[in-house]
Order: C-alpha cells, then structure tokens, then sequence
C-alpha cells in the first residue's frame, strides 16, 4: 500500500530504508532489485531527507514493495510531478507491471489512466460510473469520429461531403460513423484536385472526454478514477 | 525472526538515525554534559549535606545530572521523536507493516534506555575522575534498580504525553513546558534547601523529585543503608504504570494535526 504521505525516516539512506522494512516481512524482495524497479539505484546511499519530490515519491513505491506483493495500491502516484519525472514514474510502473504484479492506482489524471491500465473505471460521488478497458470505455470505440481540416482556397468540396460540415475557427470539421469511407472519399478527392488539406486531424473522443460527459452531472471533486494494471 | 530478533533489530535503526539527526543528538546527548560542566565548574566547591553525608555540590551534580539524563533521553526524547515520526506518517507507514506496534515502541524505549545509561556512565566517570564522587560499592544493586525505574517510568510518560501533543511543531513547548519547571525544583539543577511548603507538596507529587532523591540516595546512602529508596521507587512506578495505561489507550499511529 503506498499512500499519499511519505513516512520514512528522514535520516536513514535508500538503501537502509528498503532494509528496514524487507525485514518486516517473512519473504522480502531485495534492496539492489527494488532500487534498480524504481530508478534509485545511483541513490543507495543518499539519505531520504536529501532525496527530490519525485525520488521520494518512487522511494515511497519501493517500500511498498519491500515485501514482494503480489497486489499493490498506488495512491495518485504522479501528482505534483513536473511532466519528466511523470514520465519516468510511469515507466517504473509499467516494469512493475511486467513483473506479474497487479497494480491498482487511483489518479486524477486521464493520460495516466490511458497510458498505463488495462482496466479503468470511473469513480463519481462514491460509485462506480463506468469500467472497462481505457480504448473502450463507456462506448469509446464505437461513438463518432472527428475529422478536421483547413480548407483550401478556390476549390470547392464536392456537394455530399460539403453538407455535413461545421465550421470550427478557422478549420472545418466532420463527424462520422464511418470515417474510413469518409477519409477514402476526402482525400481521393484531395489528390485529384491538389488540394492540401492542411491540419487534417482525425480523432475521436478522449478518456478525458468521456470522463467529463460522464461525470458532468455529478460534484466534480467527489469523482476519481481508479485503474488497474495487470 | 523472533519477537526479540525484530526489537532489536529495529532498535539498530533507531540508532543510526539518531545520530544522524544533529537536534536529537545535541539535545537528547550533548545538552546533559554542557549542564553537568557549567553545574559542576560554577557551584562545584561549596558543601552540602545530603542523608548525613557532607558532600561536595559538584558530586550532588553528578546525581543530579545523571537523573536529568535519563529525563531527556527518556522522557523528552521519546516525546519529541515520537510526535516527529508521527507527523511525517511514519508511524502510520510501520503500522501498516507487519511489525507489532508493540515491538515498535518497544525499540524506541529501549534505545532511549541504552542512551540514558551511556550519560549516566559518562557522568560516573566524570565526576570519578574530577571529582572524586564514587559509587559505594553496596548501592550498586539499587543503582541498577533505581535506573531501571526511572528510565521505565519516564520513558512511559514520554509515550504518553505524544496523546496531548497536537503535532511536531506543538511537540518542544509542551514538552519542555511539562518537564522544565519540574527540573527547577526537583533538586535537580538547584539543590532543594528549606523549600516552601507548597514547593514541597508539588514535589512529592511529581515524579522528577522522586527519582533525584532515589539517586542521592543511591550515592549517597544513609549510614548502613543499601540506596534503595521504596517510597520514591514506589511513586516513580505508579506514575511510570499511569503513562503507560494513558499511552495504551490514547497513543495515536496517525498525524493529529
């Protein structure tokens, strides 16, 4: 269990503190292999007190898998992290996950969930609001695509496709059920008359997305996503 | 590993850490023999007689210094880095461990014991060798008895004073506000001659003076006397059993805040 508040001793290094806790436990994993888990290696013997935000935060993960866990929980383990050290904790995470662990972390944010579950499920007002894998929650994978792009000068589109256009700023902008046919049609027709179609984007909704459509009637701090790796 | 196995394994951890941590270290250990030096060198050559004995007031400091280093080193220390562990969630971190509690505290106290005999030792010495002070070979059972008690009793109010203390930063008022004044007149750092009468009651009450008078009378046994003092070893133990009853009940493994 690794919570959101720190809770080594200051004074003891990376090293003594992986030691004290393994000790707890009747089947500990070793300190040299929980430093090289979490990128702390080079820290051995620097004490707790002088290590960063970040590296206190992974120090933090590797006690909790001092006693070689089969199931770990991870309280919002980023937060507060600049965008590199984010990166580098998600890294850890994934080769803990490679390892066989299961891994449960709560986060508040949806690149983090993306990223790195297999299953998320989204939590409002003390319920579960909806769960599955990240690429297909809540109906992901089957709701509308969106196709953006600048049009260009002169040449006008043809007629069908022209009909279900909206304008965004500067960009025009598509949904369909059916963006393969669609995108086929559009830039076959972008070849044969030159045309550019400068910024094309073709996305559908993000886990951001779904999370706000999906918690917008409930309080907005009570709600938090709870993922699984595994 | 064994129950015994654990404590004192997590007593050697214990240990690094404190003398890594420059507060700890200079208040619980040095602060003790900056007294006993300034006490001794100021007010050393006067006389004084204590339980019929004429002594020298720097031999009345090293009882003297030797039970406010089983004070600081018990009571305070334990005290201070009790509410410190427990602020920063490292209490609450080992008690989701599979480390009894128990053992936990049970270090701790143990190393604050091993601690408060190391100062008493080097204030012995000390005065030995300064001094001329000596240990009469027949209190040195209750030398060991008396130690064993007040370290037991202080360390077991130390615990328990973590209940009333709200967090780290409350932790050095109240902590020395509860110890210092008692220090005062205890006969502890002022030798007690003719105190008021209510000077008196409050001293009887309060364990400091108990536990200085059972060390004069360990250094400085009555005539035929072995050191032992039952009444003051009496109260130090109902007061170490209150601390230990009000630490059980109350102690918090959580930040108060």
């Amino acid at each position: 269990m690794v919570l959101q508040s720190t809770g080594m001793d200051p004074y003891l290094t990376v090293a003594e503190t992986l030691e004290l806790f393994g000790g707890y436990y009747p089947s500990p994993r070793s300190p040299e292999e929980i430093m090289e888990l979490v990128g702390l290696t080079e820290k051995a013997d620097v004490r707790v007190t002088k290590l960063s935000g970040g590296q206190q935060r992974r120090l933090d993960v590797g006690v909790g898998l001092a006693g070689d866990p089969d199931l770990l929980f991870l309280d919002e383990p980023t937060t507060g992290f600049d965008p590199g050290a984010r990166r580098s904790a998600w890294d850890m995470i994934k080769n803990l996950a490679a390892t066989g662990k299961t891994i449960f972390l709560t986060t508040h944010f949806m690149d983090e969930a993306q990223y790195l579950a297999d299953r998320v499920a989204i939590i409002a007002g003390g319920r579960i609001i909806a769960e599955g894998p990240p690429e297909t929650l809540a109906g992901r994978d089957s709701a509308t695509t969106i196709i953006r792009f600048k049009p260009g000068d002169g040449v006008a589109l043809p007629g069908p496709v022209m009909a279900t256009a909206r304008e965004a700023g500067e960009l025009l902008e598509f949904t369909t059920a059916n963006p393969v046919h669609f995108l086929h049609e559009l830039t076959g027709w972008a070849l044969a008359h030159k045309v550019a179609l400068e910024g094309l984007e073709v996305s559908r909704p993000s886990l951001e997305d779904v999370y706000l459509e999906l918690t917008r009637a409930g309080d907005p701090d009570e709600t938090e996503i709870e993922e699984e790796v595994s | 590993m064994s129950s015994m196995g654990l404590v004192l394994r997590q007593v050697r951890f214990t240990n690094k850490a404190f003398w890594r941590n420059p507060a700890a270290a200079f208040f619980t250990f040095a602060f003790p023999l900056l007294f006993l030096v300034i006490f001794t060198t100021l007010f050393g050559s006067a006389g004084i007689t204590i339980n019929g004995n004429d002594v020298s007031v720097a031999t009345f400091y090293i009882t003297g210094i030797a039970a406010f280093s089983v004070i600081t080193a018990c009571y305070t220390n334990i005290a201070m880095s009790l509410t410190f562990a427990r602020d920063l969630g490292v209490l609450k971190r080992v008690k989701g461990t599979p480390l009894p509690g128990w053992a936990y505290l049970a270090a701790r106290m143990i190393h604050a014991v091993v601690i408060a005999i190391l100062l008493v030792v080097i204030c012995l010495v000390f005065g030995m060798l300064l001094y001329d002070a000596a240990l009469p070979a027949a209190s040195i059972p209750a030398f060991i008895v008396t130690l064993a008690v007040g370290a037991a009793c202080f360390s077991a109010l130390g615990m328990a004073v973590t209940t009333i203390v709200p967090n780290a930063d409350a932790a050095p008022a109240i902590v020395n506000a509860t110890i210092l004044p008692l220090l005062f007149v205890s006969d502890v750092f002022i030798p007690l001659q003719d105190p008021p009468a209510w000077l008196d009651v409050v001293g009887k009450i309060f364990p400091v003076r108990h536990f200085s008078e059972a060390m004069q009378q360990v250094f400085f046994p009555p005539a035929g006397s072995s050191g032992f003092a039952a009444t003051h070893l009496a109260v130090l133990a109902a007061w170490g059993a209150l601390g230990l009853l009000v630490a059980v009940r109350r102690f918090s493994w959580e930040p108060r805040r």
